[in-house]
């Protein structure tokens, strides 16, 4: 290869394309209105790339070989030719019990990972006998009180040889130490526990709404697990950051790469600032993302997300070690890209979704059920969705190559595009004083929402085309077989959060959540082991979140419209 | 100079996912109303406290997690302890068919699904409005 | 109550009745004017006050002016948003206004709404709005006493000055004070103070009023008071215990100083004047002898075109000769 490609033949010969053919085409037949030839993101595409769009002269610089520097092509030399992906399935509802069967039933069905899902008030550090709690126990997830349901979520799981990912953030430090509590009593050490708490609390404020403490102790918590992991837990994943959440609030691609990266460049930070060595914990985050309908575009965006990654933590952070500057991700297919009209659609939508983080490089996947826009998932749908996963990796040939789509001159065009976009926003970030500022001042909020609203509205006008829900619409009915909540589940989550008061030593509990108090007014004492104490006394999430609040406040919403 | 519509956007319920939410509210305020929104978390005694200082015409509600059969009506309730049933209250979120007639019978005068447009909310809005002008 | 305010906001007669029947109600409240550029944090510092102001007994209503939207004329109003903790406290009353486009003026609106709360037994009135018009800052003379409120590193100081906000403010808070440039901002300020010729003080460097050397305030050659400039952070309730303090001390000056009476009578004057103006306009109006379309009457006065204070003259002069007196009542 030479040093110097010359592009001028094939550029005079694209102009000749241009001039001739191309405008003699549009002469007869116009191109279709212009929102549809833009990506989801509203990037504008040409129409069409050539190879002066990817120049290989930058081949190294820009794409690089999978597992090296700057990852761009994907965090392992094999990728899938080694181990598939994850598949992980996110399950969780009702009582310990009933989440706990439906685990070994994943378990059962060839699932090699778990993922909880919590309810809303075990998200927010309440215990189900609040009143603010009623309502919503046990709807969205499992309710989890004390180290009680923990130990019945997971009765008969092999804590050694699963992993389990964990989708909790303001108090993911309580439950955290619920989970190895229940490994010690099951006789496994807890060096080889394997998983991830979400411990996000930045998209929380933005996008995600369950918060509980101010920024800066919530900030603080995050630093005290990073610690405990690095000594404690070796192979967890102490964070996930995650972008899923703001793209599903609205948030363009290139929004969700950007202010992914902005949240996880204010972890590092915090961490740095604590004392840590960065090549001690940045082997502990993880990131999580959305997979959407824009094939192309998401394909693109997952490989500009692990350049820029791989870039910030070599340049601007100094890491040495390889682990610290590749990004893992887990990705979750779009729920927000599903109908509840014509439902049965969103299986073809989902397979699209989960190609596009399989050819993206995702660690692990969870695809979402096709009822999913109704309500709970149907075990059926579930089973639909998990066998979609299985088909991508053994007939679609996808996984037999790594980063296939590499060299398409439109993917390297995009993937060029959106890292472009997205660093143009971590510098006005950067130019705010940084992530937690720039949250504060509403600023990521407001951009998120105009995102939302502008797209909204294309649908609205159908300047923007979702099948079955703005054309293609069938007066078809609803689909009935949809999951139903156990009606009689509240009382009984109460029946039992209730029996474990009565039966514990309250005053073991009281010393431990006042030792927690205490604790809590000192910045330099890592809260993880007061929290374990408590735990292990069964002292409730909200007595514990309690102690927290008391001592840290609670954020109240910064909210814009 | 006519009474202008004021319309109380809020979420009651633990769920943080106000994307719904925003986009109502700020599609109502360019259809030209005045839009009250509370942001996330609200109880229905401060749902209610706040429609009532507020003095609006219409309440619209948004939850996705699933909790509607038991905060919907309860804020019908506590509106009519108040008396204040006179505002009109309208619901949105993940909510299955078969719950809305329970809703309705409760006091919801509609319930829109996924799907549901801005247009669909505004017409309803009119109708109500209309109604109101009649009587 | 709400919907006293319903109708005030409305501008009908039944309005106007309210106001009159109130009128002996309207009370010794306090009224406290928050004003500030947006992202300024003011309804944050006013859900700081809240909480102070709750701790004192006081019972407190809000008046939160936000802007109409100038295309739909609709409004999107949030700013209780961030007051949502005391939503369901009984001794708080929040109230979201949008500017619509009043005839008479908003100022006139908001300070009856103020007489409302009053006349319902709330102690304190805070009003707060967007510092970014003209007509925004006017709102500020209903009340007793003005915070304006800035943010470092929004290029506030600038547009402060440019929207006439530094000529208003009894106290600048300057929120969000562990932001880089909060001092700074504190300097500018305090020299942007001077400059308008007011010995504007800090008291931190300078702990007395600075008025010491004269044992009668009105009798001083200089600005009867001297605004106060005070750094807080609303988000995490720094700076508020002692802002409370700055503003009782103000309010205490102002009145020892005759200021706070002449404020209020100032108000009553415009308020006397703001409500002839409409009601005349209104009675010329309900003849006919201007349409009630502002557009509509320009039409008018072009197709006449021969000089504006002429073609309202004749116009008025016409009505008269047909017979219309003031005592007429409406004519629809």
């Amino acid at each position: 290869m030479s040093d110097q490609i010359d592009f001028e033949p094939i550029e005079t010969a694209r102009q000749q394309w241009q001039e001739t053919v191309l405008a003699d085409a549009l002469s007869k037949h116009a191109q279709r209105d212009e929102e549809g030839l833009r990506t989801a993101s509203g990037i504008p595409l040409q129409p069409l790339y050539d190879p002066s769009d990817d120049d290989p002269c930058t081949y190294l610089e820009r794409q690089g070989f999978p597992g090296c520097f700057p990852f761009t092509r994907g965090v392992q030399p094999t990728m899938y030719r080694g181990r598939y992906w994850t598949m992980r399935q996110y399950a969780g509802f009702g009582t310990a019990e009933q989440t706990n069967a439906r685990f070994r039933y994943l378990l059962e069905q060839g699932q090699t990972g778990l993922s909880v899902a919590f309810d809303l008030p075990t998200q927010v550090g309440l215990d189900s006998d609040h009143a603010l709690a009623q309502g919503e126990v046990g709807k969205v997830g499992v309710a989890i009180d004390t180290l009680r349901d923990m130990e019945t979520l997971l009765a008969g799981i092999p804590l050694d040889k699963v992993s389990t990912s964990m989708t909790i953030n303001a108090p993911a430090a309580v439950l955290l130490a619920m989970y190895i509590v229940v490994a010690e009593s099951q006789d496994v050490d807890w060096s080889v526990l394997r998983g991830t708490i979400q411990n996000d609390i930045l998209k929380e404020y933005v996008a995600r709404g369950t918060y509980i403490f101010p920024p800066d102790p919530s900030m603080r918590l995050i630093r005290n697990t990073f610690a405990f992991c690095s000594h404690r837990l070796p192979k967890w994943n102490s964070i996930s950051v995650s972008g899923y959440h703001i793209r599903e609030a609205g948030a363009t691609a290139v929004q969700e790469v950007a202010f992914t990266l902005a949240d996880a460049i204010a972890y590092v930070e915090t961490a740095l600032g604590a004392g840590l060595n960065v090549d001690e914990f940045a082997g502990g985050l993880s990131f999580f993302f959305s997979a959407g309908s824009d094939l192309l575009e998401e394909v693109a965006k997952f490989r500009a997300a692990r350049r820029m990654w791989a870039h910030i933590m070599k340049q601007r952070f100094g890491a040495q070690s390889a682990r610290s500057m590749t990004m893992r991700f887990h990705s979750q297919t779009s729920g927000a890209a599903l109908t509840a009209q014509q439902p049965d659609n969103n299986v073809a939508r989902v397979t699209l979704h989960a190609l596009a983080a399989v050819l993206g490089g995702t660690q692990s996947l969870h695809t979402n059920s096709r009822d999913e826009a109704l309500a709970l998932p149907s075990e059926d749908s579930v089973q639909i969705a998990l066998r979609t996963q299985q088909i991508l990796a053994h007939e679609s040939g996808v996984a037999n190559t790594v980063d296939p789509l590499a060299g398409s001159y439109v993917v390297e065009a995009l993937t060029d595009e959106i890292e472009s976009r997205a660093l143009r926003y971590l510098e006005q970030i950067e130019s705010m004083g940084g992530m937690v500022r720039a949250i504060e001042s509403g600023y990521v909020q407001r951009e998120i929402a105009d995102a939302a609203y502008t797209y909204q509205r294309q649908l609205e006008e159908g300047k923007r085309v979702v099948v079955g829900l703005n054309r293609y619409v069938s007066t078809q009915e609803p689909r009935r077989d949809i999951m139903r909540h156990d009606p009689g589940l509240y009382d009984a989550q109460l029946a039992r959060l209730s029996e474990v008061r009565f039966e514990r030593d309250e005053l073991a509990v009281l010393h431990a959540l006042r030792s927690l108090r205490s604790a809590a007014q000192q910045e330099d004492q890592n809260l993880m082991y007061p929290i374990i104490d408590c735990v292990r006394r069964y002292a409730t999430l909200g007595e514990i979140c309690g102690e927290l609040r008391s001592v840290f406040g609670e954020h109240t919403q910064q909210g814009v419209v | 100079m006519a009474k202008r519509v004021r319309i109380l956007i809020a979420k009651p319920g633990l769920d943080g996912h106000d994307r719904g939410a925003k986009f109502i509210a700020r599609g109502l305020r360019d259809a030209g109303y005045e839009v009250i929104y509370t942001g996330i978390r609200q109880t229905p005694e401060s749902i209610v406290a706040t429609a009532i200082q507020e003095d609006v015409g219409f309440i619209g509600l948004s939850l996705l997690s699933g909790a509607h059969n038991e905060l919907f009506p309860r804020i019908v309730e506590l509106l009519r302890r108040e008396n204040a049933e006179d505002i009109v209250v309208f619901g949105g979120g993940i909510i299955p068919d078969e719950d809305i007639p329970q809703l309705k019978s409760a006091g919801l005068r509609a319930i829109f699904t996924p799907g549901a447009t801005l247009k669909q909310i505004i017409e309803f809005i009119e109708s109500c409005q209309h109604d109101r002008n009649l009587s | 109550m709400a919907r006293a305010i319903t109708l005030i906001e409305s501008g009908g007669s039944e309005g106007e009745a309210l106001i009159d029947l109130l009128y002996p109600h309207f009370g010794p409240a306090r009224i406290i004017g928050v004003t500030g550029p947006p992202g300024a944090g003011k309804s944050t510092l006013v859900d700081g006050l809240l909480t102070e102001l709750r701790r004192r007994g006081e019972r407190v209503g809000v008046l939160a002016v936000d802007p109409s939207s100038p295309f739909s004329g609709g409004a999107l109003l949030g700013d209780r948003l961030r007051m949502a903790r005391h939503a369901a406290d009984s001794g708080v009353f929040i109230r979201s206004m949008a500017t619509r486009g009043h005839w008479g003026g908003l100022t006139l609106v908001t300070t009856e709404a103020a007489g409302v709360l009053q006349a319902a037994g709330f102690t304190t009135v805070i009003i707060e709005t967007v510092g970014v018009g003209q007509s925004e800052v006017e709102i500020m003379s209903a009340a007793d006493v003005v915070l304006v409120v800035l943010v470092p590193g929004a290029g506030d100081d600038i547009q402060a000055l440019k929207a006439g906000i530094m000529e208003i403010g009894d106290i600048y808070v300057v929120n969000k004070s562990d932001l880089p440039g909060a001092a700074e901002l504190a300097a500018v300020l305090r020299f942007a103070l001077r400059g308008e010729g007011n010995p504007a003080l800090d008291e931190s460097e300078h702990p007395d009023s600075g008025h010491a050397d004269s044992g009668d305030p009105n009798t001083l050659p200089g600005p009867v008071h001297a605004p106060q400039i005070r750094l807080a952070s609303a988000l995490n309730g720094s700076g508020l215990a002692e802002l409370m303090v700055t503003l009782e001390q103000t309010e205490a000056r102002l009145q020892a100083s005759g200021e706070l009476d002449r404020r209020r009578r100032r108000r009553s004057a415009t308020e006397l004047e703001r409500i002839a103006q409409a009601a005349v306009r209104g009675w010329l109006v309900d003849r006919g002898i201007v349409p009630v379309d502002p557009d509509q009457l320009l039409r008018e006065f072009e197709r006449d075109n021969r000089g504006p204070h002429r073609f309202i003259r004749e116009r008025l002069e016409e009505a008269i000769r047909n017979g219309n007196r003031l005592s007429g009542g409406a004519s629809k």
